[in-house]
This record gives C-alpha cells, sequence and structure tokens, in this order.
C-alpha cells in the first residue's frame, strides 16, 4: 500500500499545475472579458479581395 | 396638390435614419448625410464594407460632424489619456459608447487595414472599450481619434476617466483567493475521507500523512484566502465596530489552531475539511456580492461630461485651453453641439442652450448679448462666443461638488440588516462559549476547550453571512431585467428603508423628451402635409418634434429653404410660401400663453396659429402618486410653480411642493428632512439634482437612455420602468423578509450544531457535513425565495 505514497503526490502535483495554469491564464488577462469572444469568433476572417485586372 | 412632387421614402444604408434628400448617394445607395455617405467612402476605400453584411444599418447617424480635437495635440492632454507608451508603440483604452454590434466589434478591430500604423484594436463588448496599439511615430494620437471619428465611432474623452478608475478597482484577486480556496477544498475532502470512513488499524501511519498534507493545505486557504476576514476583523475592532467578520475570522482561527494541534499531537484528526470549505463559500458569497456594471458608470459628476479642452481666442487666434488652465476673463468659442464649460456672458452669436444635462429641460432656451449662460448647457446653432466670469470649479453648478457631500466617504449611509444582528450574534455566541467551557472546566480541563473551540467553530455564522449576498444578487438580477440597474447589493436594503420619497419634475416626473405638442390652430390636412414637409429638413428638436406630432405624412418637395438658428424657417412649396418659428419671427396677433414654448406657423403670408410645447408627465405618476398612503411624497424643482394645479392631485398638499429651488437648496431640503430622521429617496436626472441625490439615503437617476450621462447616485432607472417603482418598493421589502427567514434558518442549524458543540464531542465528520448542508440550503432557499417573491410581484 505505500504505492499510495506516490499516488497522492503525484495527484497534488498534477492538481497544482492545473491551479498553475489557471492562475496564467487569469494574470494573461484571459478571463478579463468574458463575453466579446463569443461574437468574435461569429465573424468570418476574409482574405484580402484581389484587385481587379 | 398641383405642382407638387411627392418624393419616395428611403433610409439611410449606413444608420437607417429616414433620408431627407436623394441628392447624397454613391454606388446607388442613398445616405441621410454627408457624415454618413463619409464613413461609407472611407469604409468601402478600405474594402471593409462586410460592415454592412453583418446588421442591417449598423451605423450611427452622422448629421453632426463639426468635433474638433486640436486639444488631443497638447502634451499634458496625452499624458493623461493613454495607458502606456515607449519610444516605438503607445496604447491607450477608449469608452466607445457607440459600439452596440458585430459591425460595431468587427469594424473596430479592423482598424489596422485602415492605417498600418495602427497594431492592433481589441473590443471589450460589454464595458464598450476599445484597446489600441499604435504606433506614435507615424500616427498621433489626435489622428487616431479622428479616423474614430470619421468612421462613426467617436470615443468619449472626459476629464474623470472612469475606464483607469475601474480597472484600478477591479485589482483585489478575489478569484485567485477562489482558485486556491476551491483547489484545497477538493483535496483536503479526498484526504479527509479515508478518516470518515474509518481506516483500518495496519494502515494508520496513513492517517498521519494525510494529516500532515491537510495542514500543508489549510496554510494557503487560512494566510492567503481567508486573509481578508482578519484584516477587517482587525480593523473593525480597532473602530469599536462588531460586525459579522469578527466571528468568522474567530471561528477560521479557532478551526485552524484546532486542526493544527489535534493533527500534531495525534489526538484527532483536525477540522481541515470544514475550514477549507467555509473560507470557499464565503468567498464565493463575496463574488456573488461583487456583481457590478461595467458599462453603466454611478459615480459620474460633473467632469465626466464636460469637455477636456475648450477653443479660446487670444490675439485674434484660437487655441485649445485644457479645463484646468481657463481663468476668468478668457474669451471662449463654443461651437454647435459643443458644451458650455464655465459661467461666461455671451459675447457675439445667437446662442441657443440646451440645458438637458443640468435640468432635463430638452427643449433649447434663447439667449441674449450680454446674458450669463451658466455652465452645463449645450449650444445648439452657430458657434457663440462667450467671456468666461467664473472658474470651472466655481460655476453656479459646479460649486455643488465642493459641498462636503460629495468629500464624505460613505459606502453604507444605512445599517444592514447584517450589521445590526451580527453584533448581538457575536455577544451572545461568546457568551455560550464561555459558559460551555466553565461548566466543564472544574471536572474536564481538556474537554472544557474542546467544547470552548466546538461552540466557536460550528455557530460561526457562514450562512448568516451568505444569506444576503444571495438575496440581494437574486434581487439584483430582478431589477436587471426590469431595467432598474443598482449599484450594489446593500441598496437594495436601502430601498426598503427609505420613508420618504423626493422627486424632481423636469426630465424625472416629466417626460424628457416627448413634451406633448398641442396644435393651436385649424390647419387642413394639405397645409398640415406642408408644415411637416418644411419642418423634416430642420434638425432642430422642435422641428423634430412636430414632425413627430403630425405623423408620417407624404413629403413634398421644398425650394428655396432658409433656416435662420433660434429664430425659424422660411420655405417655398410650390405654389406655397412658409414661415414656422418664434414669435419675432413671424409676425402675427400677440395674444399666447406665455409660460409655454410655441412655435407659429404663416402660410401665404396669412397668420394660422401656433404649436404649443408642454410638458407631458410620465407614464405611471398615477402609481407614484399612491405611495402618499405610506410614504412622505415630496416634489423639489428647480421651475416656476405654473403646473402646480396639474400636480397638485398627485402630491395632495401644496406643502410638499417645492418650486424655485437651486442645486444647493435641494441639497439643504434633502439634509433638514434628514436632521428629522427620515430616510429619504432622492429621484432625479439632471446635474442639478447631483448634490441631492449624493445627499440623501438613496439617489435614484432616471435616464431614457443608460449609456447616456446620468449623474452619480446609488442606482439608476429607465424611464420606461419609472411605473413600475412602487413594485420595486415592495419587492425591495419582500426580500428583507427573506434575509430575516434565512437567518432562522440558519440559527435553527446553529442551535443544531449546538447542541452537539457544548457536549465537547464534536466529531469532525459531523461538523463536515453541517457546514456545507447549511450552506446548500440557504443558497437554495434565498434563491428560490426571491424568485418566487419577484413572480408575485409580477417582476419576471
Amino acid at each position: 500500500m505505500s504505492i499510495l505514497y506516490f499516488l497522492i503526490g503525484c495527484s497534488v502535483l498534477l492538481a497544482l499545475v492545473f491551479l498553475g495554469a489557471f492562475f496564467w491564464a487569469q494574470k494573461n488577462g484571459q478571463n478579463d472579458d468574458l463575453y466579446t469572444p463569443s461574437m468574435r469568433m461569429l465573424l468570418d476572417e476574409e482574405d484580402e479581395i484581389p484587385p481587379e485586372k | 396638390m398641383a405642382g407638387s412632387t411627392i418624393l419616395e421614402k428611403t433610409t439611410c444604408y449606413h444608420c437607417g435614419d429616414d433620408c431627407d434628400t436623394l441628392n447624397i448617394s454613391i454606388d446607388e445607395k442613398n445616405f441621410c448625410c454627408n457624415g454618413c455617405k463619409g464613413v461609407y467612402q472611407v469604409l468601402s476605400e478600405n474594402k471593409l464594407c462586410s460592415y454592412y453584411t453583418y446588421n442591417d444599418h449598423p451605423g450611427a447617424s452622422q448629421e453632426r460632424t463639426d468635433k474638433r480635437f486640436d486639444y488631443l495635440s497638447e502634451p499634458t492632454i496625452i499624458s493623461e489619456l493613454i495607458d502606456y507608451t515607449d519610444a516605438e508603440k503607445t496604447i491607450v483604452t477608449f469608452y466607445v459608447p457607440q459600439i452596440h454590434c458585430s459591425s460595431c466589434l468587427w469594424l473596430l478591430e479592423q482598424l489596422n487595414k485602415i492605417n498600418p500604423a495602427i497594431h492592433y484594436g481589441r473590443v471589450d463588448f460589454l464595458k464598450k472599450q476599445l484597446n489600441i496599439r499604435f504606433d506614435h511615430r507615424q500616427v498621433s494620437l489626435r489622428q487616431v481619434v479622428e479616423l474614430l471619428d470619421d468612421i462613426g465611432y467617436e470615443p468619449l474623452i472626459s476629464l474623470q476617466d472612469i475606464i483607469k478608475e475601474q480597472n484600478a478597482a477591479t485589482k483585489d484577486n478575489l478569484v485567485s483567493k477562489i482558485a486556491v480556496a476551491g483547489f484545497c477544498f477538493g483535496n483536503v475532502m479526498l484526504l479527509s475521507f479515508p478518516e470518515y470512513f474509518g481506516i483500518a488499524a495496519a494502515e494508520q501511519s496513513f492517517k498521519y500523512f494525510f494529516g500532515l498534507l491537510n495542514i500543508l493545505f489549510i496554510l494557503p486557504v487560512v494566510f492567503y484566502s481567508g486573509s481578508g476576514y482578519f484584516i477587517s476583523a482587525w480593523q473593525n475592532l480597532r473602530n469599536k465596530v462588531l460586525n459579522i467578520d469578527f466571528p468568522l475570522a474567530l471561528g477560521i482561527a479557532v478551526l485552524f489552531i484546532r486542526s493544527v494541534v489535534e493533527i500534531i499531537t495525534r489526538s484527532g484528526a483536525g477540522f481541515a475539511d470544514t475550514l477549507c470549505g467555509l473560507v470557499f463559500f464565503l468567498l464565493i458569497g463575496k463574488f456573488v456580492q461583487k456583481k457590478t456594471y461595467h458599462h453603466i458608470s454611478f459615480e459620474r459628476d460633473y467632469r465626466s461630461f464636460f469637455p477636456v479642452a475648450v477653443q479660446i481666442i487670444e490675439d485674434s487666434t484660437e487655441r485649445p485651453v485644457p479645463l484646468s488652465q481657463l481663468h476668468t476673463g478668457h474669451r471662449i468659442v463654443i461651437r454647435h453641439n459643443e458644451i458650455i464649460p464655465a459661467d461666461a456672458i455671451l459675447l457675439k452669436g445667437e446662442a441657443l442652450v440646451d440645458f438637458s444635462f443640468v435640468t432635463g429641460e430638452a427643449i433649447p432656451v434663447g439667449k441674449t448679448l450680454g446674458e450669463i449662460i451658466y455652465a452645463g448647457g449645450r449650444q445648439t446653432g452657430e458657434a457663440i462666443e462667450l467671456e468666461v466670469i467664473k472658474p470651472v470649479s466655481q460655476s453656479y453648478l459646479t460649486q455643488l461638488w465642493n459641498n462636503e457631500a460629495f468629500t464624505r466617504k460613505q459606502d453604507n449611509r444605512m445599517q444592514t440588516f447584517n450589521d445590526k444582528v451580527s453584533k448581538y450574534f457575536t455577544v451572545v455566541l461568546l457568551t455560550i462559549a464561555f459558559a460551555a467551557f466553565l461548566f466543564w472546566l472544574p471536572t474536564d480541563f481538556k474537554r472544557g476547550l474542546a467544547a470552548f473551540t466546538a461552540v466557536l467553530i460550528v455557530a460561526c455564522p457562514c450562512a448568516l453571512a451568505l444569506s444576503t449576498p444571495f438575496t440581494m444578487s437574486a434581487a439584483l438580477g430582478v431589477f436587471d431585467k426590469n431595467r432598474f440597474y443598482l449599484k450594489n447589493t446593500a441598496v437594495v436594503e436601502q430601498l426598503a428603508a427609505i420613508d420618504t420619497i423626493v422627486l424632481d419634475k423636469t426630465g424625472t416626473i416629466t417626460n424628457g423628451n416627448n413634451s406633448s405638442i398641442e396644435l393651436k390652430a385649424d390647419l387642413t390636412s394639405e397645409q398640415k402635409q406642408l408644415v411637416y414637409s418644411v419642418c423634416m429638413n430642420s434638425s432642430h428638436p422642435l422641428s423634430r418634434m412636430i414632425c413627430h406630432f403630425l405623423g408620417r405624412e407624404e413629403r413634398l418637395e421644398v425650394t428655396r429653404y432658409t433656416e435662420i438658428a433660434g429664430r425659424g424657417i422660411t420655405a417655398d412649396i410650390y405654389p406655397h410660401r412658409l414661415r414656422i418659428g418664434s414669435r419675432k419671427f413671424v409676425p402675427g396677433p400677440r395674444s399666447t400663453t406665455p409660460e409655454a414654448t410655441c412655435v407659429h406657423i404663416m402660410i401665404d403670408e396669412k397668420y394660422l396659429g401656433y404649436f404649443s410645447f408642454v410638458q407631458s408627465y410620465r407614464n405611471g405618476l398615477e402609481k407614484i402618486a399612491e405611495l402618499k398612503a405610506g410614504y412622505n411624497l415630496q416634489l423639489l424643482s428647480g421651475d416656476q410653480n405654473h403646473e402646480l394645479p396639474e400636480l397638485l392631485p398627485f402630491f395632495g398638499f401644496e406643502a410638499n411642493m417645492h418650486f424655485n429651488q437651486s442645486p444647493q437648496q435641494k441639497l439643504d431640503f434633502i439634509q433638514s428632512l434628514q436632521a428629522n430622521g427620515n430616510k429619504i429617496m432622492m429621484i432625479g436626472d439632471g446635474l442639478n439634482d447631483s448634490g441631492a441625490l449624493k445627499q440623501s439615503d438613496l439617489g435614484i437617476a432616471v435616464t431614457d437612455n443608460i449609456n447616456n450621462f446620468s449623474p452619480g447616485s446609488d442606482a439608476i432607472l429607465d424611464g420606461g420602468s419609472f411605473h413600475l417603482l412602487p413594485v420595486f418598493l415592495r419587492f425591495s421589502k419582500d426580500t428583507v423578509n427573506i434575509i430575516h427567514f434565512s437567518f432562522l434558518i440558519s440559527l435553527t442549524y446553529n442551535l443544531i450544531g449546538l447542541s452537539y458543540a457544548i457536549t465537547g464531542k464534536l466529531s469532525p465528520l459531523t461538523a463536515a457535513i453541517l457546514m456545507p448542508v447549511s450552506t446548500v440550503t440557504i443558497i437554495s432557499f434565498t434563491s428560490l425565495a426571491t424568485h418566487f417573491a419577484a413572480k408575485r410581484r409580477k417582476l419576471l
């Protein structure tokens, strides 16, 4: 059963990675605006219209 | 109708307004004005016409395009506006009120296609903010703003920078604290399960290991996530106030110490699970309570709508001067649609000043040469020259802000239910805890200590602390659906506590935009059509109202149209000649009602009569008047008392109606009512009510468009929901009852917990079950009860 020590260590480490990822996202401003991206994704990224010959 | 041609109605391709002429067109598209056409041209040159495919008529009307941005070349002003700058680039955030649809979003994020020196534009839709990074070596801030103005998105630049204030306010890492608490809560719960379910004797070594891990997890919860409670409790103790943070901090501290001691001495499992859960739920409650409206500002004062700079004339040249440097004696130029920033004497030009920001009165007032014009008015018509007679901060209107009501820091002007209860709660809690300790002390010291700590743990007012935020935020959501926007959750309780309602008149109980028009003339339908066709050509508010009143007539072609600002219009519609305008402009018999604004009509040199404009009252004023039964209802107006007879039935007594009140007198009036112990709700709309709104216990600003200017207040009410005000008042009382009831529920849980606690035998499992269960009960009860109360009041 001493494998549990190792497994719990792994699980806590993994959870810490996720917590770290959340902090990074928060600091990066990814949660600042939760509404605009939902509109932005509906707009088409259009190519430059080639100049007429 | 011989000789008259009938025009077809066309709408502007850009903004969707009716087109007055067919002359402004390009690419077979019609526009209402050159401004709209200009925007279309800019967009089509840059191949950005997809703007028009996402929405029909996404643009805003560009009729007024004589804005000047000279002041944006002043280095002192630039440095105040920008967020960041270095050798190559500048980053700036603008508040752009025009942002309203996905086309706006698309266009504003394509700015780099119009000018490559702009690196990017990023829109925050809900806050209506635009973040731009540009190369300031190639394009100046002024050019960026002019570009935005060209495409129809003029940023609102004001002295009081709302954006920066808001961004500064949100830096309190509450979300991070919740993340840490939630992370630890989950892990600790996992590690505590073996203890709850029992560990085989062979595996006792795990117990100690799990315990030590739990200690590691609760350290950040107590010292990072929960730190705010200790700080707040300590500050309140120093101010000799017992608020709810004190028992909470006490609970957290006791939980922490007892858990650590139990685990290290191997005498028990500790309460790490309960501790993490407690902090986590408390922070969630705080988060819910913090709900704010980013696009509405409740803190606006005169600075937020006064211009940043004004043009002054010196040695016969014009130059922009920041408002702070404007002195008495300066000669200023105010153009169409600009705001007069300081009390000044009119020196040159025809002044027609719209004081709607100040008084709510929508009809512009004419001023003659040599007359003093008070600050805050907006000039309509031609450019005027004025001499400043008072500095900006000392003007008739703005000196109101020097009053102490504005300098006083007041978060909650009334004690909330929580504040009142928590004082007694804390005292009772400590009494029970010490009583339990003393009871066991003679027989069993350890058990006494256990009972003492258990009481503090179990009676920790978690549910109590959560009931208010959850009820209030649910109520806030209900109000929000009915277009009543409250500054914060505490306002709901204040709404329930008031006993006196003071109403402003103009713009508040009268309808800001739609004065009722009376036609005091016998016009044939043909004549009406003539008047309509002429007035359609004018952008003057009175002409607009006349057109609105006459309804959709067919338009006739108008020739020889001349409009003299502040006087009237002459125009020909073959074979007729029309003269529409003021008394001076239209000769005729002199017997009109003196107090009302009139527009006189003359067709073919024959005087026909006039339109008179009388303020109409908002829908639902009679419902407000019914509040007389439960509330002391007062009217506080800056106007003359000529509407007294019409308003008397609503207010009952003449003593309740106060006319001719200056902004300062309004503030003093509120103060005098408060001196009698009344709790006052002030409802106003203009800057002249600002003092009263601030001084009152609850200030509500009424506005017909929430994105427009409204004075600083506790709540903003959309004019269309004015009639719901009595319902709002009743609903706020319901929510307070819900809070009282949820307090009873949380007390019941506390009593159950206490019955275990005072015996000194509180098991960690009991605490770990009781705490979340009570929390969930409270949250679901308050949310459901608020929902049903809103249904009952027909607010949902």
